[in-house]
């Protein structure tokens, strides 16, 4: 079956690709370009394992085609560090022991950064709710609603500090 | 199976009507789901977020225009529209997580006719109405012609919803939605229940739309318990009796998420409490 021609943009790079029109986005990230960061947990966007951004907006890549990304920009957790340098999040997500088996933490990294991309002072309710989508079947959640709540404490305090 | 982005409408309703099985992708998170179970497999699917009109929300006559693409988070970020339907806007942040709702439509829910969809009865409260487009031209319907039984629709082949349009907030109306489910968040309603009323300068009801949904094989408009607060003040004899409407409007199904006797309980406290919210509402 002929393919479809697909260019976007991934972590700012310019990436081309031809994929299935059943494709989704996720299988394109992990079989075409070797990006397996994010995990299929279920397939059906409950677990958010797969979590990616989508024109900056937080979206399930399971549920994406491929062929929908044509021209648009695309984020994923290797966009995260700046080289050998972790971002917040990742620094914190170590320093509170926030992952265990780790299979949810590139989608919890994701959503979370996503999360303080618009508000770098959410309460440890809005952390809950944003990140609903996200299950994790080792932390039992806080250590990772901490990191978070902690990264974001950081970040305002340098912010502050600039 | 082929994949088609057209830039226009025009362009959609052509490939629609060209292939056999069709569908739509707006936010996909109905239908790549069932396209992974088997429940669809479509020959063609057409993505409609390259069309201007599906991406906007444009003020028409004092309401909305809500574009068939357009995400439930969006809704959520347009101050205009939370203002004047809150209620509808609650509904719609309340479909799955924030990674669905980047995705997720309200024209999508409506489309995907599943009786338990949030988003409908707040819009049939609303006295909102679907612009069709298909082969034959435009065609403005109440939302609540669309969905026929679960996973059915009205819509006849070629035919795609384009948007929504919410009608101007009547003066002194307020809307709300509310539903049940076990847990805080992400779930799916085993009753849901929108109310829209309206007062005049007196803090009689005038004008009032109750929808319920997951107690019926599709979302119920019940003119009966509309019919318990128009004339009243909206008091608590007038909310009983919309509870006893709402209740005995119910026909439900028993399933893992709840019973029939549950479900025709829960429909009357739920509209209750959806009718309170929006009386609030309406006194601002």
């Amino acid at each position: 079956m002929a393919g479809i021609h697909v260019t976007t943009t991934i972590n700012g790079d310019t990436v081309e690709y031809v994929c299935q029109p059943d494709e989704t986005l996720l299988d394109v990230l992990r079989d075409r370009l070797g990006l397996t960061g994010a995990k299929e947990g279920c397939g059906t966007g409950d677990c958010g394992a797969c979590s990616v951004t989508l024109d900056g907006r937080l979206v399930c890549s399971c549920l994406v085609l491929g062929a929908e990304a044509e021209g648009r920009a695309i984020a994923t957790v290797e966009g995260l560090a700046d080289g050998e340098t972790l971002h917040p999040l990742q620094r914190k997500f170590l320093e509170h022991a926030a992952l265990q088996c780790g299979v949810c933490t590139p989608g919890f990294l994701v959503a979370a950064k996503a999360l303080l991309d618009r508000n770098l002072n959410p309460t440890e309710s809005e952390v809950r709710y944003w990140l609903a989508g996200n299950l994790c079947r080792c932390t039992g959640y806080d250590k990772i609603v901490r990191a978070v709540l902690d990264t974001a404490a950081e970040m305002r305090e340098s912010r502050n500090a600039a | 199976m082929q994949f088609a982005a057209p830039d226009s409408l025009d362009k959609a309703v052509k490939l629609l009507k060209k292939l056999g099985t069709t569908r739509i992708v707006a936010g996909g998170t109905d239908l790549l789901v069932q396209m992974k179970s088997g429940f669809a497999a479509p020959d063609l699917i057409v993505d409609i977020k390259r069309i201007d009109e599906a991406r906007q929300i444009t003020e028409e006559a004092g309401g909305f225009r809500i574009g068939a693409a357009v995400s439930c988070f969006e809704m959520g970020e347009h101050a205009g529209l939370r203002k004047a339907w809150p209620g509808v806007v609650e509904a719609a942040r309340l479909i799955g997580s924030t990674q669905i709702q980047g995705r997720a439509t309200i024209a999508g829910n409506l489309c995907n006719a599943s009786p338990a969809a949030d988003s409908v009865p707040a819009l049939i409260a609303a006295g909102a109405i679907a612009t069709v487009v298909g082969p034959k031209g435009r065609r403005d319907v109440p939302v609540e012609t669309i969905a026929t039984a679960p996973g059915k629709t009205s819509l006849a082949k070629g035919e795609l919803v384009a948007s929504i349009l919410l009608p101007a907030r009547p003066a002194r109306g307020g809307d709300a939605y509310l539903r049940f489910i076990p847990r805080t968040e992400m779930d799916i309603a085993v009753v849901g229940a929108g109310v829209a009323l309206a007062l005049d300068g007196s803090g009689t009801c005038v004008k009032a739309r109750v929808a319920l949904g997951a107690v019926a094989a599709r979302a119920l408009l019940v003119d009966d318990a509309a019919k318990a607060l128009i004339g009243t003040k909206v008091d608590a004899d007038a909310l009983a009796k919309l509870a006893a409407a709402a209740s005995a409007a119910c026909k439900p199904i028993d399933d893992k998420r709840g019973t029939k006797e549950f479900r025709i309980q829960v429909a009357g406290v739920l509209a209750r409490r959806a009718a309170e919210t929006a009386l609030q509402r309406a006194r601002g």
